[in-house]
């Protein structure tokens, strides 16, 4: 059958429509060989848009279609099935990529249009020459993979275990919580933060289709969506969990008591090198320090043989002799939920923190303002209860010179919470927030601002430029915004809104998991609007801040909608995998061996009454590097073929 | 030879160089337009006779994109099309092309700048080499 080629160019409103002249390319598409019909339209994907190209395969008995418009990583899916609905096949189907290769990175209108009609003709020199493929199917392991233990990572677990499937919590501290596990109260309805996650956890340990795995890392991921195989490191506790009753006795004996910075209370208090992160830790089992324990860096501690933690253990738990384990875990999909770090205050050196002890960050506030924290919950600074209290939005957010241009989007909530909290633990104190922009779109936070006013915490509007020790007091100094001019205030305690940055780990993640990163350095989704959990990589989805500053509820959010997405896989039990792989044609193959050897997957073999070579098209991840390999091209990829290439290159030049 | 615009073809693997040319798309970043990318599924899949296509019909230059070393999608393609690259550009030069004409870059989905960077380098370059000998032949 002959080729009948129709062609759309796409707006993508003025998108593309402004850089290129679109019915100029129209024109030129409709001289090209076998192309029937060609047009333009505002939104190509929209529903009338598709509605067009349905309408002409049937009117023009179009047997393929060209779509000029954004990136095939985008819409090439949305098309394909378009094109199938009316019996074209869904790989007779070629993109033009005028939008992200074109349009967004050309402002001279006449060569952006000539070259989108140079990329409209090779898409449709190539299109001529594609051969009809089946879609093939993968079955999908039954089971996932969380990374990351924090209020995001045990509520996505949650949900997919409780519709029946299998997960893997891996988590490299040694419990679970994350940083919710620090907080105090939750904004805006002033919750006990500690209780909300205790209940979480206690959810999702107990859950019976969870495995949670702490002190754990991933070391390896091999396979692809349904077939993941991950080999996670365990170290030891040197605690035996099945003994530890969580007594404490061990760390009250310890040789390192009161001497090691807890960094659950942000170094504000000190513990032992055994000790258990916190009261609601998960699981409840002490857990030694390698760190900093005497009998692991020195092999001796105490005056006898046995330490001292050993010889206080009523239960006998403490167990030197655990070695790491390697964990061999598959499973279908992965969440990932790794979570943020706090910006490091030190870069703004400026405001004093790390020289002035009553310079503090957010997290370590939260920490005073919490029952479980070092004070008990009372706003103590320098054993004093301070008078006057000042906090500043946007340290490392928004701020070029720190190389931080984004909003942390949480600080100004949080901050309007901490001076609630001072207002309620200390009402005498006097409580001024300087800030740039108050952004409460948090629900509820618009009017939780109002009431932080409303309580007599003073707004001003302005940046800190310094701030200096007199006497015993700091002051704070600033250019006032709205007054236009400088002003100092006194202040016993002074609170910076730390930002969130990427976590350090992000890297090895994005390279184990082979995903992007935005600009800013978080994990970056497929989409920003339409895709917002997913990644490029199927089956592998964002859950949490790893993706960019949230707050709680937007954690949970999103956290349970890569739950649900993960669990479309799940549920169905196979996902579609690309039908391009690679194929021998038998007449010209010769059996020499050159293409199995260039194959990384093992998807070849000889066959030796034949003595032609074979594809196993499971294992072919269609990459075409035995194509290449061969010296008589009778191995292709299909779709990808020499003849399809050259076409598009002869087209191009 | 001021006006001249070098044409170059890009031949880029679909997980990091396209992607990497889609998001300096999306970050807006702006490069000159004399590139025309052809998508791959790897490096490795790139066959040397595209390339010598490519060069004997006129283009001025070839760019040849991959994921970074330990990067590639497929494990090792990247390395494939390394050492591939090498052996064709000694072939190059017996049959009189000029192998400086070839780039091969690593460039991963997150470095939408480097790809604008790339694209903007290589057109300087060719445009200071003059363009590909053989365009005149074609015409001829
Ligand atoms: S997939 Fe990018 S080089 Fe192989």
């Amino acid at each position: 059958m002959p080729a009948r080629i129709g062609v759309y160019i796409c707006h993508c409103g003025i998108n593309i429509a402004a850089t290129v002249d679109v019915e100029e390319v129209v024109r030129f598409a409709q001289t090209l060989p076998n192309v029937v019909v060609a047009r333009h339209y505002t939104y190509m994907c929209s529903d009338p848009g598709q509605a067009l190209i349905k309408q002409d395969i049937e009117e023009y008995k179009l047997n393929r279609v060209v779509v000029a418009s954004c990136s095939p990583r985008m819409h090439e899916p949305t098309f394909r099935s378009v094109v199938a609905e009316k019996g074209v096949n869904p790989y007779q189907f070629e993109m033009a990529n005028i939008r992200e290769q074109n349009s967004w990175v050309h402002s001279d209108v006449q060569a952006a249009t000539q070259k989108a009609k140079e990329l409209v003709a090779a898409a449709v020199a190539k299109v001529a020459l594609l051969e009809p493929l089946e879609e093939r199917e993968v079955e999908i392991t039954p089971a996932a993979l969380v990374i990351g233990g924090g209020i995001a990572g045990l509520t996505a677990a949650l949900d997919i275990a409780e519709a029946g499937y299998k997960v893997y919590l891996v988590e490299k501290e040694p419990t679970v919580g994350g940083r919710m596990a620090q907080l105090s109260r939750t904004f805006p309805a002033m919750e006990d933060a500690r209780h909300l996650l205790a209940e979480r956890i206690k959810q999702a340990s107990s859950h019976p289709n969870i495995e949670i795995l702490t002190s754990s890392t991933l070391r390896e991921i091999e396979g692809y969506i349904g077939n993941f195989k991950a080999t996670i490191l365990r170290r030891p506790r040197y605690v035996r969990a099945d003994r530890c009753t969580a007594c404490g006795k061990c760390a009250e004996a310890c040789v390192l008591a009161g001497q090691i910075p807890d960094e659950f209370n942000a170094g504000l208090s000190r513990r032992s090198a055994i000790y258990l992160p916190f009261a609601e830790a998960y699981p409840p089992v002490y857990t030694v320090d390698p760190q900093n324990c005497l009998y692991l860096k020195e092999g001796k501690c105490g005056e006898g043989d046995t330490p001292p933690c050993v010889a206080a253990c009523p239960e006998g738990a403490i167990d030197f002799s655990q070695k790491e384990e390697e964990l061999e875990r598959k499973f279908g999909v992965i969440i990932v939920a790794t979570g943020f770090d706090l910006f490091d205050a030190r870069l703004k050196p400026e405001l004093g923190y790390g020289r002035y002890p009553n310079v503090i960050t957010a997290l370590e506030f939260e920490r005073l303002a919490s029952p479980d924290g070092p004070t008990g919950g009372e706003i103590i600074v320098n054993g004093k209860k301070p008078q006057s209290v000042v906090f500043i939005h946007c340290v490392g957010s928004r701020d070029k010179t720190v190389g931080n241009p984004y909003c942390s989007r949480i600080c100004c909530m949080f901050t309007a919470k901490q001076a609630l909290l001072v207002k309620e633990k200390l009402p005498e104190a006097k409580v001024t927030v300087f800030y740039m922009d108050v952004r409460s779109f948090t629900k509820g936070g618009e009017e939780f601002y109002d009431r932080a006013r409303g309580e007599g915490v003073l707004y001003r509007r302005g940046s800190v430029s310094e701030i200096y020790r007199k006497g015993d007091k700091l002051i704070v100094r600033a250019d006032d915004t709205l007054l236009g001019r400088p002003v100092e205030v006194e202040a016993d305690l002074v609170v910076l809104a730390t930002g969130l940055v990427p976590r350090k780990e992000t890297e090895d993640v994005a390279l184990l998991l082979k995903l992007a990163r935005s600009a800013d350095g978080f994990l970056a989704e497929a989409h920003p609007k339409l895709r917002p959990v997913d990644t490029a990589s199927d089956g592998i989805f964002l859950a949490g801040t790893c993706q960019g500053p949230k707050d709680i509820a937007d954690s949970v959010a999103q956290a349970r909608a890569a739950a649900s997405s993960a669990l479309m896989y799940l549920i169905q039990g196979k996902a579609k995998v690309e039908a391009v792989t690679s194929k021998v044609d038998p007449e010209i193959c010769s059996g020499c061996g050159l293409c199995e050897a260039a194959c990384a997957f093992g998807a070849l073999k000889l066959d030796p009454k034949r003595k032609v070579m074979t594809v196993n098209a499971v294992l072919c991840k269609g990459c075409g590097a035995c194509a290449v390999a061969c010296p008589s091209k009778a191995i292709q990829l299909s779709h990808f073929t020499p003849a399809q290439t050259m076409v598009m290159v002869e087209a191009l030049v | 030879m001021n006006d001249f615009e070098p044409k170059i073809i890009a031949f880029v693997c679909n997980w990091c160089t396209y992607a990497g040319a889609d998001l300096a798309g999306t970050s807006r970043i702006q490069y000159p337009p004399n590139v025309r990318i052809v998508r791959l599924m790897c490096s490795g899949g790139i066959d040397p006779i595209y390339v010598l296509k490519a060069l004997l019909q006129g283009a001025d230059g070839v760019l040849i994109g991959g994921c970074h070393p330990g990067d590639c999608h497929y494990q090792s393609g990247n390395f494939k099309a390394r050492r591939r690259v090498a052996i064709l550009k000694k072939s190059l030069e017996r049959l009189g092309l000029d192998p400086d004409r070839v780039w091969l870059r690593w460039i991963s989905a997150s470095e939408g700048q480097l790809f604008a960077d790339t694209v903007t380098e290589f057109v300087k370059f060719l445009k200071e080499k003059g363009p590909n000998p053989f365009k005149t032949l074609q015409a001829l």
